[in-house]
């Protein structure tokens, strides 16, 4: 077990994007955004396609993230001009994406067999791979997070965030709530977008089918964060967020250690999330029953 | 200033629900005018106000502020002309955000949002001014979270946001109806200080008519999607209760109906 506390805590950080990312459009927003389920496969294929044609690979980091964040504003476009519910905008999203992933890709799986990856540079530098996938992890966190506190201080940001608490208000205040909704969902996805291509990178491949369940994955990140860490100011949030997701691969790494099919995992996570989210329900019920 | 001609609004047209909201209202306010509001239920009061923050869309006629074409723009674009409160305290702040955010996004209403940070140090003193000034005690809580102040002080704090940056107008609409005697009573109050210390030209919608008659230098009547009475400012002064009832019903061929009204 201890020696896998490392590489779990690797995996943990390099998920924190997409952690980072529902956050910011489950939380922030208050719009729940399916779209991540096809933006981290988007964000995958499109680092291993440039990977594979022996790109840098922080070019294709940034490549990922910007067409993970272009699904985004698909997705805004449709809510916001095509009034289309936003659930139903991120599934459609989400569905079209599965295409354009195996567009991009030309086939369901492709190998990064011997290519650059952003793992291999740092392993080049002289640090074994796993410490290796650790320090991109913490880089990365670290680069993000700094960014999301920045961006969500400035008015833009303050805006966001206010356009997510309500609406009314802010287009009172002058701001165009779609233009904000917008911003928030290119976010969202180009960190989740992130996610994908650093993960790809860690596997060692890109498959079309490795969205499945993100949301949920994201989701369950952002609950344990917020419930073992708090949420006292939007800094906390951030932190408690990457530490959720750390927690959620140890709570995986060790059922998966006692035991438990893998096949049954996104089972189990979506028991965790439906239990997390009703809680605040049942609390208040027996709270009533214990009063009454 | 503001200056509506021959504004038009029916809501759900050609169903069986539909309802002339507004119907060719005209209506032409000064600088400087505090208007008061009153009416029966659904006799187009909040329409009227929403129609000029551009909440929706109004059918046919103009509303224009200083000659300002606003009728087709969006509600985000008046917000550079107009601050409002509205009659929910929640309403008007943003509940997870502190009060010193809240004031940062007011003082910068109707300005695009940048890159900047939201907050500056100069902020900072500025709205502890400002609070001060409400006598809250908020001042010293200026990263306490909006939601957890009491609808009192949301609704004062609200009003604040509203009129610092002097708006051209000012809407209030029924802001003080969900608060308590007590507390409606220090925010009118407290509405008037601001209003003469801004010099805010501004309409307020009450269901009080004691409050109509109490504030402002002018009070309208709606009745069925019209302005059915219009009272200046030296025939307000002489005006009782008994008075504006009677105004009301021979203006309107009908009592006054609002299960909300209060007499006194």
């Amino acid at each position: 077990m201890i020696d896998l506390i490392i590489p779990t805590t690797s995996q943990g950080l390099l998920w924190s994007m997409l952690a980072l990312g529902v956050y910011i459009t489950f939380r922030v927003l208050d719009f729940a955004d399916m779209t991540v389920e096809g933006s981290f496969p988007l964000g995958a294929a499109v680092a291993v396609s440039c990977l594979v044609k022996d790109y840098n690979p922080l070019l294709a980091i940034l490549a990922a993230a910007l067409a993970g964040g272009l699904a985004g504003i698909v997705t805004g476009f449709l809510h916001t001009k095509l009034r289309i519910p936003s659930l139903l905008a991120g599934i459609l999203s989400m569905i079209a994406l599965y295409s354009v992933n195996l567009r991009i890709m030309g086939k369901a799986n492709v190998s990064l067999l011997g290519k650059e990856t952003a793992f291999t540079i740092v392993e080049s530098m002289g640090l074994d791979y796993a410490n290796g996938v650790f320090v991109v992890g913490i880089a990365a966190t670290l680069i993000v997070c700094l960014f999301i506190y920045w961006f969500f201080g400035t008015e833009i940001g303050a805006a966001i965030r206010a356009t997510g608490f309500n609406p009314q208000m802010i287009r009172a205040q002058g701001v165009d709530t779609n233009v904000m909704l917008l911003f928030g969902l290119f976010m969202s996805n180009a960190l989740t977008a992130i996610a994908g291509a650093l993960i790809a990178q860690n596997n060692g491949f890109f498959d079309v089918g490795m969205g499945v369940g993100t949301i949920v994955i994201g989701l369950a990140s952002v609950i344990i964060g917020e419930v073992l860490f708090g949420t006292r100011s939007f800094k906390n949030s951030l932190v408690s967020v990457v530490l959720g997701s750390i927690v959620y691969r140890f709570v995986i790494a060790t059922v998966l250690q006692m035991g438990m099919p893998p096949n049954d995992l996104k089972l189990f996570t979506s028991v965790l999330v439906a239990i997390a989210l009703a809680l605040p329900m049942v609390k208040s019920k027996f709270q009533a029953r214990k009063a009454g | 200033m503001l200056e509506l001609k021959k504004v038009n609004k029916t809501f759900f047209p050609g169903t069986i629900n539909e309802k002339k909201a507004l119907i060719d209202v005209n209506l032409h306010v000064e600088t400087g005018d505090f208007i008061t509001i009153i009416g029966g239920n659904g006799a187009g009061k909040s329409t009227l106000l929403n129609s000029i923050a551009g909440v929706f869309p109004v059918d046919t006629g103009s509303i224009t502020i200083d000659g300002v074409e606003l009728t087709k723009l969006p509600e985000h674009k008046r917000a550079r002309y107009i601050g409002r409160v509205f009659q929910d305290p929640m309403m008007g702040t943003a509940a997870g955000m502190m009060i010193e955010e809240n004031l940062a996004i007011a003082s910068r209403r109707g300005k695009t949002p940048g890159l900047s940070w939201a907050l500056k140090d100069a902020d900072r003193s500025r709205f502890r001014e400002l609070l001060k000034e409400l006598d809250l005690g908020l001042e010293d809580r200026l990263t306490v979270r909006v939601g957890l102040l009491s609808g009192g002080q949301r609704q004062a704090l609200t009003l604040l946001m509203a009129a610092m940056n002097q708006p051209k107008l000012l809407l209030l609409d029924e802001h003080t109806a969900a608060l308590d005697p007590k507390t409606a009573e220090k925010v009118l109050n407290l509405t008037q200080k601001v209003i003469s210390k801004y010099q805010l030209t501004s309409l307020m919608i009450t269901h009080n008519m004691r409050d109509a008659l109490r504030f402002g230098n002018r009070l309208i009547m709606m009745n069925a999607g019209r302005i059915v009475v219009d009272v200046g400012a030296e025939e307000k002064k002489k005006l009782t209760i008994p008075d504006l009832l009677q105004l009301f019903e021979k203006a309107a061929g009908e009592e006054l109906d609002n299960d909300r009204m209060m007499l006194g």
